[in-house]
């Protein structure tokens, strides 16, 4: 076979590293064709019942495969379902009443799907496994590619459309190498799963679903660069260069520092202490999200459940600093508990540190386990609160964390309001840190699931980077700590900039912690600062990210 | 016709983890077994789907029904199954 003629496809580069190997491509759900008249029905039927039964096998080697436990049970119900008698029944009947087999799945799967919606309550959610099912069954008699992650059997570079989280929940990162989608931006899903796992992608790169499954690729996590129909033996060096950098990576420990020794602290981003792993490469926490112990609730947790939760992260990191940042929930992250009415734009109402203008007992009852875990532990948590807009709620904050005995309060910078009064913020506070994600949804009025406005979310955006400049100096000036724990700071290169910003500490995903600390080694403070000088006064993203990279190559 | 009615002793009700053991065990008695809520229609209980479609709670009264050779037993089994908190034992089927 002849191999197919080389290639340079282009998108944005948002997670770092190299990987080479053969392209698979998760495809969508199958279009119906119009309806075809049906001669042998017999012959239909079979097909049609073979269609399920395919989908049903494919399900149950899936859940086979699963390594999670949760994702292998809802694999096997998928796997019933798609064996299930009376689904059955009701496609043979279709198909004996003159239906094509493509259409009696479809139609027999909307008919079980509104049955189950009709029940409500958990039932309606398995609806969507009716999809799935629909999707494969329907796939497998049309003879098209099974929709759904592939399983080729080796590695591979994923290939999608952009990718929805109820897409990766089976993804094993050790078969995949990279991803590549079509469409996305830096803070979307397919972003922040590639640098959980730590393996290079890239986004927006239109082209790639042209690809031909099986096709060898190179994938440039940092340039944004996929090099198609490489031959296999390119294919091998490029993973073997990129195992070494990843050896040498893992192989970098201490503390963070520029080259000239000027010191940034590297934290984790963390959901509870589950998600701190062994040999833990940070300085300490810079963002422990409590949304964990709330969600999925009907009712608040008690204070000794709360208490205890917290006191095992801080027992995690006994000689570190622990940033916990306060409920952040609203009506677009809603908490059953909270009660709280839907709005007609979630984003722009109360959520954050709003909460508490409503329920401000819930805000309380956790600055007291807070207080408690901190007296059981010893040790001294900061505590921050998210979506503080004015000086006015960070001084209100503050008193209520104080009165407890808590020394260390700060707040989340997310709305362009509290970065514009940094200053002021500090004036009440003892540190800030920025979210960039939320920062610049509300700096550049861009939802942040909105895959059209991408490139506004860039966090390389020029204007986001005056911001962080503006929170950066007003701590300069206050001599408090101002650190990034959004997706920015585990951008490698992104990293130095923000060093150069003034920014103190960076905080990421665990993975993510050993490029940044290999980035800020190789670039003195000096260094850092021309880079922030470069992507401040860039044009855009595209030239700040072009400008810095080749100042960072010379 | 030999019937056994049975409370429903999974935390989560006949739904998720429950449903399936269930309809699993009933796949594997190999005689039509039916289940019904209340005075509700009895559907094919070898049907995850219509098992789910039943909406069963927790502490929801069932009826199971089969004929046949070996009936009694196989509700016997089966309603002992559902008396269970099948969500509490974890490791049963793994």
């Amino acid at each position: 076979m002849p191999e197919p003629a080389p290639g340079v496809l282009r998108g944005l580069g948002i997670s770092p590293g190299r990987a080479a190997g053969r392209v698979h491509t998760m495809a969508g759900p199958p279009l119906l064709p119009a309806p075809v008249p049906v001669a042998d029905t017999d012959a239909e039927t079979a097909r049609a019942v073979r269609g399920l039964e395919s989908a049903a096998g494919e399900l149950a080697a899936r859940a086979q495969g699963a390594a999670d436990p949760t994702a292998r049970e809802i694999l096997e119900a998928q796997a019933m379902i798609a064996a299930d008698p009376m689904l059955r029944e009701s496609v043979e009947q279709r198909v004996a009443a003159g239906s094509d087999a493509a259409h009696a799945i479809d139609a027999a799967c909307a008919e079980q799907r509104e049955a189950l919606l009709a029940v409500g309550g958990y039932i309606a959610e398995r609806a969507s496994d009716l999809d799935d099912v629909r999707n494969r069954a329907v796939a497998a008699v049309l003879g098209l590619p099974m929709p759904g992650l592939p399983s080729p059997g080796h590695p591979f570079i994923l290939a999608a459309g952009d990718l929805a989280p109820a897409d990766t929940v089976n993804l094993d990162p050790g078969v995949v190498l990279a991803l590549v989608t079509e469409k996305g931006g830096p803070t979307s899903h397919t972003a922040i799963l590639a640098r959980a796992l730590g393996i290079p992608a890239v986004v927006a790169c239109p082209g790639i679903l042209s690809v031909a499954d099986g096709t060898w690729a190179s994938v440039d996590g940092d340039a944004g660069e996929v090099r198609t129909g490489i031959d296999e033996r390119t294919a091998a060096d490029v993973e073997r260069a990129a195992r070494a950098d990843r050896d040498r990576l893992a192989s970098s420990t201490g503390p963070g520092r520029t080259a000239d020794g000027h010191p940034v602290k590297l934290l984790l981003n963390i959901g509870s202490a589950a998600d701190v792993p062994a040999g833990s490469p940070g300085e300490g926490v810079g963002l422990f999200r409590s949304e964990f112990l709330f969600l999925d609730r009907r009712t608040a947790p008690s204070h000794e459940e709360q208490t205890r939760a917290y006191e095992d992260v801080l027992r995690a990191f006994p000689d570190a600093a622990v940033v916990v940042r306060t409920l952040d929930a609203g009506t677009d992250k809603p908490l059953p508990f909270l009660g709280l009415p839907e709005e007609h734009n979630p984003a722009l109402g109360v959520r954050g540190l709003r909460v508490a203008r409503r329920s401000p007992e819930v805000l309380d009852a956790q600055l007291d386990a807070l207080a408690e875990a901190a007296r059981a532990s010893g040790a001294s948590p900061w505590v921050m609160a998210p979506m503080v807009t004015t000086a006015g709620e960070a001084a209100d904050f503050a008193r209520r964390a104080r009165v407890r005995g808590i020394t260390h309060v700060g707040a989340m910078v997310e709305v362009p309001a509290a970065a514009l009064h940094a200053d002021r913020l500090l004036a009440e506070l003892d540190f800030l840190s920025i979210g960039t994600n939320d920062l610049s949804q509300y700096t550049f009025a861009a939802d942040r699931q909105h895959g059209e406005l991408a490139d506004l979310l860039d966090p390389w955006q020029p204007a986001l980077l005056q911001l962080i400049e503006r929170c950066a100096e007003a701590g300069r000036a206050a001599g408090k700590p101002v650190g990034v724990c959004g997706e920015a700071a585990a951008d490698p290169l992104l990293a130095t900039v923000l060093v150069g910003l003034g920014v103190t500490s960076l905080s990421m995903s665990a993975r993510s912690v050993p490029a940044v600390r290999d980035a800020l080694a190789r670039h003195s403070l000096g260094q850092c600062r021309e880079h922030a000088r470069l992507a401040l006064t860039a044009a855009d993203p595209g030239a700040a990210r072009a400008a810095v990279r080749e100042a960072a190559a010379a | 016709m030999p019937e056994r009615t049975v409370t429903v002793a999974s935390r989560s009700g006949l739904h998720a983890r429950p449903a399936k053991i269930f309809v699993q065990a009933v796949a594997r008695q190999g005689t039509a077994v039916r289940i019904r809520v209340g005075d509700g229609k009895p559907v094919p209980a070898n049907s995850m789907l219509a098992v789910l479609s039943l909406g069963a709670g927790h502490g929801a009264e069932v009826t199971l029904d089969a004929d046949g050779p070996g009936a009694e037993e196989v509700l016997d089994a089966l309603a002992d199954l559902l008396s269970r908190d099948l969500d509490a034992e974890e490791a049963s089927d793994a």
